[in-house]
């Protein structure tokens, strides 16, 4: 079959990315031929700021280079600028007398400075900043003249500046109104940023107008006269007022436009072949000047143009950083507010920290943060999920509780830390690795960082902190990912979605439910299946299949595996209750299977490590104990101190609540491990407030904690309710384990799931419908009903499970 | 030199599975080799170590035509035995057959 033409015209951030996600999804339905008006390869516009600064140079902010063009067998025009598109004929024509024929056009020709009709603005001397001739001139300019003026305070504008004062110019910066970024900030943060400004060096006129520009005798700018009526001397006057979509081919071309190339919600024009993305377009009336938004359209147009005929625009929230090294801003949304709206404020000029957050009908729909950045992405966050925040208002502007974060040396402001700093206490990647990674190799998300520098993408502790490195880097190029993201690139649909219609149309199976959702892929990923296995089990007891070989090596052989590939076994001691019988027996399978390491666990079991895969349905066979499941996601153990049977201090029978416990959630499958504790006292011994469901004995029943966690994160548990019997502490407990396991994501632990939904939401779940709580409760002992102890069932079908025999060839 | 060898009946090997398949090499080394059965039913097989920190292949989870390591994700391709980028590093690979519902594996002499 032929392959269809596709002209891009613009070889910028936007166009590229496009067909850089077009590739990946349809890498041969199209020729692909591409104009661009610079004579360089696509490169990373919003590094040319740190260019100018002389932190990087061309070289490092080339994101395609010619070699890439010629490997995908795409054509590339460099110095070539298109002017005219025939649209009857489908050709496009550029000024060197080149052509191409089309079958679907991408328009994709950016913005251009704006040019203030000021006399004068013709002069030698006087520039734009947009590109890298514009970068190229200034920084030639710096190293002969002496006098600099930037005309605009917006954040290009500071930007320019900020780079010709380290090139060592003298720069004046004049700005229209009457305090700096008013786009970006509210006054007093605006202030703020002008004293940082000058204390390194830059001066300010505020309030003031251009009238005209003065050149000299070979034409070239001398000086600049305003209407407040003086002069400042200019030997490089820097136009930054303000972009404008380039749409004058699009118009010329007889295409609606409107300020912009007018596309609908699948980034297309109103000719059914021409699509357009990025700075050119007006989509629903809005332009976009940064990033994030246009790499959104392009992953929208590149289904479209690969004939998917999936994925919808519907338009960006975005945020703002300054990349402006020493200087930490960060602004979202709307920062201004309104009669409708109330305001959070922390405001310290001393200590240079100023924290706005706009709030409107219990959600927060802008902010401004100077100073201190590093909740900025949180907010964001917030702010496009809409989430409701009366819950955590009282300490909204602390941030998210950083208490207990391990791993990165107590560091939780990345912009504190040295490059040397260790960021990633997992892997070992610094702060100067990760920066550097994102420079050089063009990131974006966070998803590229985690997987190019492996920083976060173990225990993930540090994403917080890898978040902010990536987001200061590249200042207004960064959006955090969605909280509701796809379940993996196997699929458009998130988790919620996958489970709804696992439900509606009860798939039973793997194969059935990823026809049935459109996987893109044969038999999914690593990542796919073990969560649809899960939540066909957890939706479907007793009716789904369940996949071996989609769960993880440890599910499927009930052992946990080690990094030699060795496995450790641990046997159920309900309760952290054990026998001298136990005991011997244990001590005797160790010696058996010379078991390198005997151990005490910290859920006061006994783990026997290094044992051999082959030998382990023989040593559950001699052991002759239950697997204490201290490998799956599951329930896991329950912790108890002695209690009333023997403690002085003891209120109730914790012992035996846990035993209870245990057995009665013996073989429960979760979305993530599942850890309870019993203690017989306020005292806690059995370190209840940091577990997945803590209990406290008091004198008159027993109080039920929920959410806690000991691990990455430390994270107290928080009070659900007291009641008053032990049936009762089952029944509660259970509730609320099986809610999670029914709406959690797959790898949710309980604090993840309850940071989503809010404890509220659980209390209205657990204590307000009593009879939802018993029905709840009621569907996870069905879904237990029968199980089996996987240890024994591998015992006494030895020949259904071969996979633990080597072949010997 | 190089031999096929007779490894296991199809069946044995289960479909998105392995098995482990243990031999010596040519300096009477014992190695391992994952043999791995795809949802198409091909049976490939590659050294059981990956390049990474050397976990076994066969442990990790089958899909496409990759493993998944079972110890920290490195996704490797079982055709050529390389890993998925941006990670870098090469497994060996070895050649198999399926005959008369049996499974052969050639080994390097």
């Amino acid at each position: 079959m032929q392959k269809m033409k596709l002209v891009v015209v613009g070889n910028g951030m936007a166009g590229m990315r496009t067909v850089e996600e077009l590739l990946k999804i349809a890498p041969d339905i199209y020729d692909i031929t591409v104009f661009g008006d610079e004579p360089y390869p696509n490169y990373n516009r919003i590094m040319l700021s740190p260019v100018l600064a002389n932190e990087q140079t061309i070289d490092d902010i080339i994101l395609n280079t010619r070699e890439w063009y010629a490997e995908h067998n795409i054509t590339l025009h460099t110095n070539a600028r298109i002017n005219k598109i025939d649209r009857k004929n489908r050709v496009v024509y550029a000024e060197d007398g080149t052509s191409a024929e089309y079958d679907r056009l991408l328009l994709a020709t950016g913005s251009k400075p704006f040019m203030p009709p000021i006399p004068g603005n013709d002069l030698e001397g006087v520039l734009g900043y947009r590109d890298i001739k514009d970068t190229n001139d200034m920084i030639a300019a710096a190293k002969k003249y002496k006098h600099a003026v930037v005309v605009g305070g917006g954040l290009l504008g500071l930007e320019a500046a900020n780079g010709l004062s380290i090139q060592g110019m003298d720069v004046t910066v004049i700005h229209r109104n009457e305090w700096l970024l008013e786009k970006q900030l509210d006054k007093t943060a605006g202030i703020m940023l002008q004293k940082s400004l000058e204390a390194k060096g830059l001066k300010f006129h505020l309030s003031t107008n251009t009238e005209t520009i003065i050149g000299d005798e070979n034409g070239r700018v001398k000086a600049v006269r305003f209407k407040e009526g003086f002069e400042l001397p200019a030997d490089l006057l820097v136009l930054a007022v303000g972009i404008r979509p380039n749409f004058a081919l699009a118009e010329s071309a007889g295409i609606h436009c409107d300020k912009g190339v007018v596309v609908n919600d699948t980034m297309q024009t109103f000719d059914p072949r021409v699509y357009a993305v990025g700075e050119c377009v007006a989509h629903r009336g809005i332009s976009y000047g940064l990033v994030a938004p246009l790499f959104e359209m392009a992953k929208v147009c590149a289904t479209h143009l690969a004939n998917f005929g999936i994925g919808l625009y519907k338009g960006s929230v975005t945020s703002t950083k300054l990349k402006v090294t020493g200087i930490d801003l960060f602004s979202a949304g709307d920062f201004t507010g309104d009669e409708e709206t109330e305001e959070i404020v922390l405001h310290d000029a001393v200590g240079g920290v100023y924290k706005k957050l706009i709030i409107k009908n219990d959600k927060i729909v802008g902010g401004v943060l100077y100073g201190d950045t590093t909740d900025g992405s949180w907010y964001f966050q917030m702010l496009r999920d809409g989430k409701p925040i009366h819950e955590i208002r009282d300490h909204l502007l602390f941030g998210p509780s950083a208490i207990g974060d391990t791993g990165h040396q107590g560091q939780n402001q990345a912009s504190l830390m040295t490059n040397e700093m260790e960021v990633c206490g997992c892997n070992g990647v610094c702060k100067g690795t990760i920066v550097k990674a994102i420079q050089d190799q063009g990131l974006f998300t966070l998803d590229d960082v985690k997987k190019q520098t492996k920083a976060g993408s173990s225990c993930g502790s540090c994403v917080g902190l890898v978040e902010q490195i990536l987001a200061s880097t590249l200042g207004g190029g960064y959006a955090p990912p969605s909280t509701s993201k796809a379940v993996c690139g196997c699929t458009d649909r998130n988790h919620e979605e996958v489970r709804a219609e696992i439900r509606t149309h009860k798939y039973l199976n793997i194969p059935d439910a990823m026809r049935g959702m459109g996987w893109s892929t044969p038999n999914g990923c690593a990542t796919c299946r073990p969560a649809l296995n899960y939540y066909l089990l957890s939706t479907w007891p007793h009716e789904a299949q369940d996949d071996p070989q989609s769960r993880f090596i440890n599910e499927r052989v009930h052992a946990n595996i080690q990094k030699d590939g060795t496995y450790s076994v641990i046997p159920r001691m309900y309760g952290g209750v054990t026998t001298p019988d136990q005991l011997r027996k244990i001590a005797d399978v160790a010696d058996k299977y010379a078991v390198p390491m005997v151990k005490v666990t910290g859920g006061q079991r006994i783990d026997l490590l290094g044992v051999k895969k082959e030998d382990l349905v023989d040593m559950w066979a001699d052991l002759d104990m239950p697997s204490g499941y201290a490998y799956g996601k599951s329930i896991r153990t329950v912790k108890t101190c002695v209690g009333s049977e023997f403690c002085r201090f003891g209120t109730q029978n914790s012992t035996q609540m846990g035993i209870d416990i245990e057995k009665a959630f013996d073989h429960m499958w979760a979305p993530h491990k599942v850890k309870f504790a019993v203690s017989g006292c306020p005292r806690n011994c059995a370190e209840s407030g940091i577990k997945d469901v803590g209990i406290i004995a008091v004198d008159s029943g027993w109080e039920i904690y929920v959410g806690g966690n000991g691990g990455i994160k430390t994270e107290a548990a928080q009070f659900l309710c007291k009641v008053k019997t032990s049936d009762e502490v089952l029944e509660y407990s259970g509730a609320f384990i099986q809610v999670y396991r029914e709406e959690a994501r797959y790898l949710d632990r309980t604090v993840h799931w309850l940071e989503r939904v809010g404890l509220e939401y659980v209390k209205q779940r657990m204590l307000e419908d009593a009879e939802g709580r018993k029905a709840a409760y009621e569907r996870l002992l069905y879904s237990l009903q029968g199980s089996v102890d996987p240890w024994a069932e591998r015992v006494n079908n030895r020949n259904k499970h071969k996979e633990f025999e080597i072949i010997e060839v | 030199m190089s031999n096929w060898v007779k490894v296991a009946p199809f069946e044995d090997i289960p479909k998105l599975g392995a098995r482990v398949v243990r031999t010596t090499n040519k300096d009477n080394v014992s190695i391992d080799i994952g043999v791995f059965r795809l949802e198409d039913d091909r049976i490939l097989a590659v050294n059981n170590s990956c390049p990474h920190k050397g976990g076994p292949l066969s442990e990790g989870i089958v899909y496409g035509d990759k493993i998944a390591c079972p110890l920290h994700s490195w996704k490797i391709s079982l055709v050529d035995g390389k890993a998925d980028e941006p990670d870098v590093g090469e497994t060996a690979c070895f050649k198999t057959k399926v005959e008369d519902g049996v499974v052969y594996l050639k080994l390097k002499s």
